[in-house]
C-alpha cells in the first residue's frame, strides 16, 4: 500500500510540475507583452490579439496594437524558442557527459557556433539553394565541429573525461575561439558595437524572420532529443552501464551530440551568445522534480523559455530607454549557479 | 551456453588477455580469479561486448556474440559493475527500472505489469525496496551495490556477468548476495561469471574457478584444485596457507603474515596456580592446543588452562555453560579458555617438567579412579558414568606439527594406560584390568616456537618425554588417591 501511495505522489509531482511550469511560461508571456516603455493593459493585450487572430480590427489603438504584434510579440516567441533550446541542449549535454556543468556555453559550443555566424555575416556568406538559412547551417556546424574537438581533446587529456577536465577544456575553446572573434572583428573594423552587442546576445529586433531560422531546428533537435530520453537516463551512468543495459550507444550519443549542436548552432546563429541558461534550467528542473530525463527534458524547454523571456524583459527594461544585452542578465544569474553547483559536487565526491 | 575459445584482446595495441579459453554451462558459477592486472576485468568486458576480440571467439547460445545487437544482449546478459560515480539524483526505483529498457519496444514504451513485477522483486530479492523512493546518492556503497544488482536482476538475465560484487559490502550482506546468486541459479535458470578478489568466497560458491596470471589462463576446475597452496603462493607471490572450510569440502585460503611472533616464554611448573577449587595455568601467549575438554575443545589457540573441582555429585544439564560462567566469573575469557571438571581433590595434582636438550615438557596429572573401565569389556556395562577422572595435560615448548599433536595424544593415552595396569587397576564390574575411566580428558598445548617436533610417537624425543612423564605422573597421582581414599 505504501508503495502505491508513493507511486500516486510522484506521478503528482510530475503532474505538478508541467503544471506550474505552464503557468509560469503564461505569466511570463503576459509580463513581457504588457510591461515596457509603453505599458499595454491586460486586457487590451487580450484584446488585440483577439482581433488579429480573428481579423475584427475595428476599435483597436494602432500603436499598442504594433508594439504588441510586432514588436513584442516576435521578440517573446525569439526569447522562448531560444531559451527551449538552449535549456533542452544543456540537459542533454549534461545526461549524455554525466557531467552537471556542461552546457552549450561552459563547453565552448556556443563561441563556435558564434565563430560560424560571424563568418557567415562578416563574408556575407550564402550556401547556394539554403539562402537566409545558410547562416543557422554554418553555426551548427561550426558547432558540432567545436563539440568534437572539445570532447575529443578532453578525452586525450584524461581518458575519463572528469567533470572538470571537460570544462576545462571548453574554458580553454572558449577564450581560443573567443579571440579569434576578436581578432575577425578587429580587422573588419566597422560596426563594432553593434557586434558586441550580437556577441553578449540579444533577441531584440530580430522579426519572424529569425523564428522562421529557428524554429524547424528547434522542432528537429527536440524531437530527437525526447526520442533519445530514456537512453540519455541510461548513459547518466556511464557509457558502459549504458551499453550494458542495451543501449545503442555509438549511435545514441551521436544523435544527442547532433542534435544538441543544432539547437545550440540555431539559437547561436539568431540570439548570440546567451550563456548559462542550459545550465541553470535544468539544474532547477532536476533539484524540484527529479533526474529522470523524460521528464527534464520537456520541463526544461518550458522552463528554459520563461527564464529567457523574463530576462529579456528585464534586459530591456531595468535601465530603459538603453537596453542591455540578454546575455549580461543570464550571466549574472548563471555564473553563481554554476559556483554553486561546482561546490555541491566538490562535496559529493569527498562525501 | 557461453564459449570463448582462444580469445585475446586488451586496449589499443597493448594485448592483456592472450589465448584464454572456456566454457560455461548453464546454472553454473564460474569464478574468474587472479591477481591485479591479470587481465580480469579485461576478459570481462571482451565477455559482455565491450572490447572487440583481436583473436578467437566468444559465442553465447551457439550464436557468435557479435551478432547479437545491444539490446538482444542486455535481454540475455547482465553486467553489475565496479561501483562507479553517478552525476544525478536518480531515485532508486528510477535507477532499478532502467534496468527494463531492454525489454521495452518503441520509443513511448508503456510500462507493463511485467515490467513493474521483475522491478519490484528485484528490488524486494536485494533488500532495496525500503529505499525504493530516495536519491542513490544518499545510499552507502554498500546500498549502492545492491542498487545495481536490483537493476541487472531486473534485466532477467540469463548470464550474470559480476565484477567482485562482494566489493563495499560487509560480511551480512556478501553471504547474502552468495547466497541469492547460487539460489538464482536454482531457481532462475540463472548462470553466473564472476570476479572474485576474495579466494575464500569464490571457493565457497563457485563451481569452478579460472585463475588468470598475466593474461593467460593457469588453471580452471573445481575450487579444490585450484586453490593448491603451491598455485596461489606462485601466482600472487604470497606465502599462504590451505586448508578445508570446517563445515564445507572447500579450500580456504589464510595468508602467512611475515612477522614472526615475538620469541615465545615456555611454560613452567612455577606457572601453575592451585586452589581448593580449580588449578589454573595462565600461559604468558596463547598456546596451540588440542584437547578434549569441556570447554575450548579440539584445535585452537588458548590461555587459560583450567581444571576445576566439582562435587562427586555434580549433576548439570548443559555442563559447557555451567563451566563458561565459572571461567568468566574468575575473568578468563571464554573464547581464550580451556576448561576440565574433575571430582579429585585438584590439590592432588602431579605436576612435572621433563627435558631433552631443547625441548621440554610440562605434564600435569589429576587421577580418580573410582570409575575405572576396562575398554574392551565397556560393551557389558549399562552403568550410568560418574565422575572420576584421569584429566592429562602435556605442555611442550616447542614447534609440533599436526600429526605431532595427534600422536602426542596418542603417546599420552598410552603411557596413562600402562599406568593404571601398572597400579593394578580394575574395572570393578569387570573385574578385569582397567584401561581407563568413563570420562577421562587429554590435552595437548605447545608454545609453537623452539624446536621443531614432526612426529611424537613413542620412540620420538617427544615421545619419550610424553611416555615417561603420564607414566610417572598417572601412577603418582594414582597412589596420592588411593591413600586418601583409605583415609576415609
Amino acid at each position: 500500500m505504501l508503495k502505491l501511495s508513493t507511486r500516486t505522489f510522484s506521478a503528482s509531482k510530475v503532474w505538478l510540475g508541467y503544471s506550474l511550469s505552464l503557468i509560469l511560461l503564461a505569466v511570463s508571456f503576459t509580463l513581457a507583452i504588457t510591461l515596457g516603455s509603453v505599458q499595454v493593459p491586460f486586457k487590451e493585450m487580450l484584446h488585440i490579439f483577439w482581433g488579429t487572430l480573428f481579423g475584427t480590427n475595428g476599435e483597436m489603438d494602432g500603436m499598442l496594437r504594433t508594439i504588441v504584434i510586432d514588436i513584442r510579440f516576435p521578440r517573446v516567441v525569439l526569447a522562448a524558442l531560444v531559451g527551449a533550446s538552449l535549456a533542452i541542449a544543456g540537459a542533454s549535454f549534461q545526461g549524455l557527459l554525466k557531467n552537471p556543468l556542461a552546457d552549450p556555453y561552459t563547453l565552448g559550443v556556443s563561441s563556435g557556433a558564434s565563430v560560424g555566424a560571424v563568418t557567415t555575416i562578416f563574408f556575407g556568406l550564402t550556401i547556394p539553394g539554403l539562402g537566409s538559412f545558410t547562416l543557422p547551417v554554418i553555426s551548427i556546424l561550426a558547432a558540432l565541429i567545436t563539440l568534437i574537438i572539445v570532447l575529443t581533446f578532453a578525452r586525450f587529456v584524461e581518458r575519463s573525461m572528469k567533470m572538470e577536465t571537460i570544462i576545462l577544456t571548453g574554458i580553454i575553446f572558449s577564450s581560443f575561439l573567443g579571440s579569434i572573434l576578436s581578432l575577425m572583428i578587429a580587422l573588419t573594423g566597422e560596426e563594432l558595437r553593434q557586434i558586441i552587442n550580437w556577441l553578449l546576445g540579444s533577441v531584440s529586433m530580430r522579426g519572424w524572420d529569425y523564428i522562421k531560422l529557428i524554429a524547424p531546428f528547434f522542432i528537429i533537435g527536440a524531437l530527437l532529443l525526447m526520442w533519445n530520453a530514456r537512453e540519455l537516463n541510461a548513459m547518466a551512468f556511464g557509457e558502459e552501464r549504458a551499453q550494458h543495459l542495451g543501449v545503442n550507444v555509438q549511435l545514441r550519443k551521436y544523435v544527442v551530440l547532433a542534435s544538441g549542436s543544432l539547437l545550440t548552432g540555431a539559437a547561436v546563429a539568431v540570439s548570440g551568445t546567451i550563456g548559462f541558461v542550459g545550465l541553470v534550467v535544468p539544474h532547477m528542473v532536476r533539484m524540484a522534480w527529479g533526474a529522470d530525463h523524460r521528464h527534464v527534458l520537456p520541463l526544461s524547454i518550458l522552463n528554459g523559455a520563461s527564464l529567457l523571456i523574463v530576462c529579456d524583459l528585464v534586459a530591456r527594461t531595468i535601465i530603459s530607454p538603453t537596453e542591455l544585452p540578454i546575455g549580461v542578465i543570464t550571466a549574472l544569474i548563471g555564473a553563481p549557479v554554476f559556483g554553486l553547483i561546482l561546490i555541491k559536487k566538490r562535496q559529493e565526491s569527498r562525501g | 551456453m557461453l564459449k570463448v575459445e582462444n580469445a585475446s584482446g586488451g586496449y589499443g595495441d597493448n594485448t592483456v588477455v592472450n589465448g584464454v579459453s572456456f566454457e560455461v554451462q548453464k546454472q553454473e558459477i564460474l569464478g574468474i580469479l587472479g591477481p591485479n592486472g591479470s587481465g580480469k576485468t579485461t576478459l570481462m568486458k571482451m565477455i559482455s561486448g565491450l572490447i572487440p576480440l583481436s583473436e578467437g571467439f566468444i559465442s553465447f547460445k551457439e550464436k557468435s556474440l557479435k551478432s547479437y545487437s545491444a539490446k538482444q544482449l542486455a535481454k540475455e546478459i547482465a553486467v553489475l559493475p565496479q561501483l562507479h560515480s553517478h552525476a544525478f539524483d536518480y531515485t532508486v526505483r528510477e535507477t532499478v527500472s532502467m534496468g527494463r529498457y531492454p525489454h521495452q519496444k518503441g520509443m513511448f514504451a508503456p510500462w507493463t505489469e511485467k515490467d513493474e513485477a521483475a522491478v519490484t522483486a528485484a528490488m524486494k530479492q536485494t533488500g532495496v525496496l525500503v529505499y525504493e523512493n530516495q536519491s542513490i546518492q544518499e545510499l552507502s556503497g554498500g546500498e549502492r551495490q545492491r542498487v545495481f544488482l536490483a537493476q541487472a536482476l531486473a534485466q532477467e538475465p540469463k548470464l550474470l556477468l559480476l565484477d567482485e560484487p562482494t566489493n563495499h559490502l560487509d560480511l551480512s550482506y556478501q553471504k547474502q548476495l552468495l547466497d541469492l546468486l547460487k539460489e538464482w541459479t536454482r531457481t532462475h535458470e540463472l548462470t553466473v561469471v564472476s570476479i572474485f578478489h576474495d579466494l575464500n568466497a569464490a571457493s565457497l560458491y563457485c563451481d569452478r574457478l579460472l585463475l588468470l596470471h598475466e593474461g593467460q589462463m593457469v588453471s580452471l576446475a573445481a575450487p579444490g584444485d585450484v586453490l593448491k597452496k603451491e598455485t596461489v603462493e606462485r601466482v600472487y607471490r604470497a606465502s599462504v596457507h590451505t586448508q578445508a572450510h570446517p563445515e564445507l569440502p572447500k579450500p580456504q585460503v589464510t595468508i602467512l603474515p611475515d612477522y614472526r611472533q615475538q620469541e615465545q616464554k615456555g611454560i613452567t611448573k612455577e606457572l601453575f596456580q592451585i586452589t581448593s577449587d580449580h588449578i589454573l595455568l595462565t600461559a604468558p601467549q596463547p598456546l596451540k592446543t588440542l584437547s578434549s575438554a569441556v570447554i575450548g575443545a579440539g584445535l585452537g589457540w588458548y590461555r587459560y588452562f583450567i581444571n576445576r573441582h566439582v562435587p562427586m555429585d555434580y549433576e548439570c544439564e548443559d555442563s559447557y555453560r555451567d563451566m563458561s560462567d565459572y571461567a568468566e566469573r574468575y575473568g578468563w575469557n571464554v573464547a581464550d579458555s580451556v576448561g576440565m571438571m574433575t571430582a579429585v581433590k585438584v590439590e592432588d595434582v602431579v605436576i612435572k617438567e621433563l627435558y631433552d636438550g631443547e625441548l621440554s615438557a610440562v605434564i600435569a596429572v589429576t587421577a580418580g579412579v573410582g570409575n575405572a573401565v576396562d575398554v574392551s569389556l565397556a560393551h557389558e556395562r549399562n552403568k550410568e558414568a560418574a565422575i572420576g577422572t584421569i584429566n592429562i595435560w602435556i605442555f611442550v615448548n616447542g614447534k609440533l606439527s599436526d600429526e605431532a599433536f595427534i600422536q602426542a595424544i596418542m603417546t599420552g593415552t598410552e603411557a596413562k594406560v600402562k599406568a593404571l595396569q601398572h597400579a593394578e587397576i580394575k574395572d570393578p564390574d569387570t573385574n578385569t584390568l582397567a584401561t581407563g575411566t568413563s570420562t577421562d580428558s587429554l590435552l595437548v598445548a605447545a608454545v609453537q616456537s623452539g624446536s621443531e617436533v614432526q612426529y611424537a610417537g613413542p620412540i620420538t624425543p617427544l615421545g619419550k618425554l610424553i611416555g615417561k612423564g603420564v607414566f610417572d605422573c598417572t601412577t603418582e597421582a594414582i597412589k596420592i588417591y588411593l591413600e586418601r581414599k583409605k583415609k576415609y
